[in-house]
């Protein structure tokens, strides 16, 4: 099998397991707080270390200037709570704009 | 089906489990314009993701069969993320599976709002996300619990799937992608995700910066998607924290999107 799709397909039956787990459990089982709060910490460690290499590595190298720039615009913009989109376009126009001008 | 117990419910009378009970006219007024701001929000995130993804070389069945199955934005968003980036399908679901555990703790929260039969449970179950969550617990009684996870969950599947598939198309229409900035788009949308959760949360903070240093160090030396495993790390960080001087953190009201 395609590797890719058994990537897919794991990612998705052990999502639907977790998402079972209230069903079946039918709210007899709570977790315990401390363990809900490192879930959550650790989604966000994950998310911020995946944003972090995604703007600054391309393959095992430098992705070079462009891109953390535009990632940086795109960071101003939802610090200042603009809308999702605003967001996304921002950060592509400042990274091709760059790019545009002989940054890279 | 009959719910011989709880008869002083009032969503009893309409017979649990049986199709057509949940109505619009359930919401309080006012909610179901919330959701449709919602589906609308998460439609341009669906058309991001499936136009991200294309750009960074997936073949169009892959954001669009993730859509449907995972059907989980920041997880997708991150697989996505590591396998475009070079990483092995390994390290990019078990990014998603350790983002996605937190369903497990949504779907404890709603395991009552979803229906009583247990059709309604299995399909609910897929429809538990960060936004459903979100809603149903923002209301008070049963019926309107359960019209808000229904009309939400639906919805928002709806949006999320057309909106990937749009973006995907769109994606492989554009041709090379990182001429348009989309490259820089991904963590840009990445660190729209996790503002919230990082405002106003030290330890997620500490915890987030020390392991995105252990990330963009080990990222030269190590095989894509494993140096973003290597960052849960920064937990440690989060432990070593300067102590609080009251026992009992209040509940943050935060979300990790």
């Amino acid at each position: 099998m395609n590797a890719t799709l058994a990537c897919v397909l794991a990612l998705a039956a052990g999502t639907y397991v977790f998402r079972l787990a209230g069903p079946v459990l039918h709210g007899r089982v709570e977790l315990p707080a401390r363990f809900q709060e490192l879930l959550t910490v650790g989604a966000t460690v994950l998310l911020v270390a995946l944003l972090a290499t995604g703007a600054l590595t391309e393959g095992q190298a430098f992705a070079g200037w462009a891109r953390p720039a535009g990632v940086l615009a795109g960071g101003v913009l939802a610090w200042r709570r603009a809308p999702f989109a605003v967001v996304v376009v921002g950060a592509a126009a400042t990274t091709a704009l760059l790019r545009l001008a002989g940054v890279q | 089906m009959r719910s011989p117990h709880r008869t002083d419910d009032p969503s009893c009378r309409t017979g649990e489990g049986s199709a057509g009970l949940v109505r619009f006219s359930d919401l309080p007024p006012g909610v179901l314009r919330d959701i449709a701001l919602v589906w609308l929000a998460d439609a341009v995130v669906g058309v991001s993701f499936g136009a991200i993804a294309v750009g960074g070389g997936l073949p169009v069945w892959v954001p669009v069969l993730m859509s449907l199955l995972v059907y989980a934005g920041s997880a997708q968003f991150s697989a996505v993320g590591v396998l475009t980036a070079g990483g092995g399908p390994v390290a990019a679901a078990a990014t998603g599976l350790l983002l996605n555990s937190r369903t497990a703790a949504f779907s404890l929260a709603l395991a009552d709002d979803l229906g009583r039969s247990w059709t309604a449970r299995l399909i609910g179950a897929h429809l538990v996300t960060d936004e459903t969550a979100a809603f149903v617990l923002a209301q008070e009684g049963r019926r309107q619990r359960k019209a808000a996870f229904w009309i939400s969950g639906v919805g928002l599947f709806v949006a999320w799937n057309l909106s990937v598939l749009a973006g995907a198309l769109a994606g492989s229409a554009l041709g090379d992608t990182d001429r348009f900035g989309l490259d820089a788009a991904f963590p840009a949308v990445l660190l729209a995700l996790v503002l919230p959760a990082l405002r106003g949360d030290s330890a997620a903070r500490r915890a987030s910066a020390a392991g995105a240093v252990v990330a963009v160090v080990a990222a030269p030396l190590l095989p894509a998607g494993v140096p973003v495993l290597l960052a849960l790390l920064g937990l440690l960080a989060a432990r070593r924290g300067p102590r609080r001087p009251r026992t009992g953190r209040t509940a943050s009201s935060r979300s990790a999107s």
